[in-house]
């Protein structure tokens, strides 16, 4: 590694803070999977489209791998790790389950995440706009119809708290 | 993808960014939001050898409401462009902003970003041109400001000099009795638009033109301006003939060439469609209507 200039980045990652020197090129997804072994976050298309990188990093959604890691430093970031308590499933997690919002699963990550962004900011989106909140996130298996059936849900089931 | 290796510079502001871009030479490059540079840097079609990011310069990102004007901060996020109130009074911007590519490309990437990368796909240029709209500059030989129709020269090309920024965008707010609509047809949301139609009206009465801007997107090397559609109907009654001659002269006005998102005839013909389409929505909205519309996908 000699020559090679290295930065350090420091992150809260799902409320625990956590530090790693990398070269600057570390793209986001790669800092959280390679470097914090947080591999929940997947890499799919790995060219901006389809949203399986999906984090929230200061309460917004970004595509991790379309920002260098160091673009990150200081900030929290949400990875799906970050969405259980104690083992209990978080509400989205639960509505994908019941639903059935997911087949081979390798999106869900990314639109668990797309999910709680939207319901944080709209606690009772219409079709119309939860349809537009998750045209980032491709679902390769196009189940999209049990895929808003669980957001739906989620919606519902947050409501009640 | 790994980016080909670039040394990381934090600028803690624009006259510190100026004097590293200075120091680090022409192969250096200013690091916004970063959604079409990471993109091409990943490609390799971008290989900087340095960047100097501009994320933690604070104050940019700001949007203000001000004696007539709207101003943005260089590093407001399409999506603070798209929630802020000030700008749901201009329609236009709005349905440019809300349309960008998805949710979380506009969680991060910039409006000055996006007029400085001058991408011939890129929704701000064609947007912007329809209004009275200028940057303001900042460099070694201190600020200046720049009508948007002088910053643009090329694709990819601007007149700012290479160690010079973009601190701020000026847009001038139109006359009450003025609509404009923004038409993008995509593929689908994450894609840049294979086409657009930028358009904004102002009348006369219910339905007299008295001057107006169309500018087409995607379908040049940079965003055009189509001066004969606009001619079209200038000082002219806005129906159904007068809107079909200008959507035609729009089509002639086109430059686009044949790629992976459609042929050039095609694009004419979608070009033609989009001005009529926008046409009739600026219409309703400078009659005082609430129109909703925006980037056109599949599963939209």
């Amino acid at each position: 590694m000699s020559g090679v200039e290295t930065v350090s980045v420091r992150v809260r990652v799902n409320g625990e803070p956590r530090e790693a020197l990398v070269e600057p090129r570390t793209l986001l997804v790669e800092f959280l999977r390679e470097n914090l072994n947080l591999t929940g976050t997947h890499i799919g298309c790995d060219t901006t489209y389809c949203g399986a990188c999906t984090v929230l990093l200061n309460g917004r959604t970004v595509k991790s791998c379309t920002l260098f890691a160091p673009m990150a430093d200081g900030g929290e970031i949400t990875t799906v790790e970050g969405l259980s308590t104690n083992g209990a499933l978080h509400p989205v997690q639960q509505a994908f389950a019941e639903c059935h919002g997911l087949q081979c699963g390798f999106c869900t990550p990314g639109l668990l995440l797309s999910t709680l962004h939207l319901l944080n900011k709209n606690a009772k989106p219409t079709d119309k706009q939860i349809r537009k909140a998750i045209a980032g996130n491709t679902c390769r298996c196009t189940g999209y119809q049990n895929i808003l059936k669980a957001i739906r849900m989620t919606a519902d089931e947050m409501g009640k708290r | 993808m790994y980016a080909h290796p670039f040394s990381y510079h934090r600028a803690k502001s624009l006259a510190e960014a100026s004097k590293l871009l200075q120091q680090l030479g022409d192969e250096s490059r200013v690091l916004a939001g970063g959604q079409s540079l990471i993109p091409l840097m990943k490609m390799r079609l971008a290989r900087p050898t340095a960047l100097i990011d501009i994320n933690f310069v604070p104050g940019l990102s700001g949007i203000q409401s001000h004696n007539g004007e709207l101003r943005f901060g260089a590093l407001a996020r399409h999506t603070d462009v798209e929630m802020s109130e000030a700008v749901a009074t201009i329609p236009i911007l709005h349905d440019c902003a809300a349309g960008i590519a998805d949710v979380q490309v506009r969680n991060q990437g910039t409006i000055g970003g996006s007029l400085a990368e001058a991408d011939p796909s890129g929704d701000w240029g064609a947007t912007l041109l329809t209004l009275e709209t200028s940057l303001q500059c900042t460099g070694p030989q201190g600020e200046r400001s720049i009508r948007l129709e002088d910053f643009i020269k090329d694709a990819y090309t601007t007149v700012l000099a290479h160690d010079e920024l973009v601190r701020g965008i000026t847009v001038k707010k139109p006359p009450r009795n003025s609509g404009g609509a923004y038409q993008a047809f995509k593929r689908s949301a994450p894609v840049y638009a294979t086409a657009s139609a930028a358009v904004q009206l102002t009348l006369e009465g219910k339905d007299i033109c008295r001057d107006m801007r169309v500018v087409l997107g995607c379908v040049g090397l940079t965003a055009i301006r189509a001066k004969k559609a606009e001619d079209e109907l200038r000082g002219k009654k806005i129906d159904g003939k007068t809107i079909q001659r200008a959507a035609e002269a729009a089509r002639e006005a086109a430059e686009p060439y044949s790629d992976m998102r459609g042929s050039a005839d095609y694009k004419r013909a979608l070009v033609a469609a989009l001005v009529k389409r926008a046409l009739g929505i600026a219409l309703r909205r400078a009659r005082g209507e609430r129109v909703e519309a925006g980037h056109e996908y599949v599963g939209r």
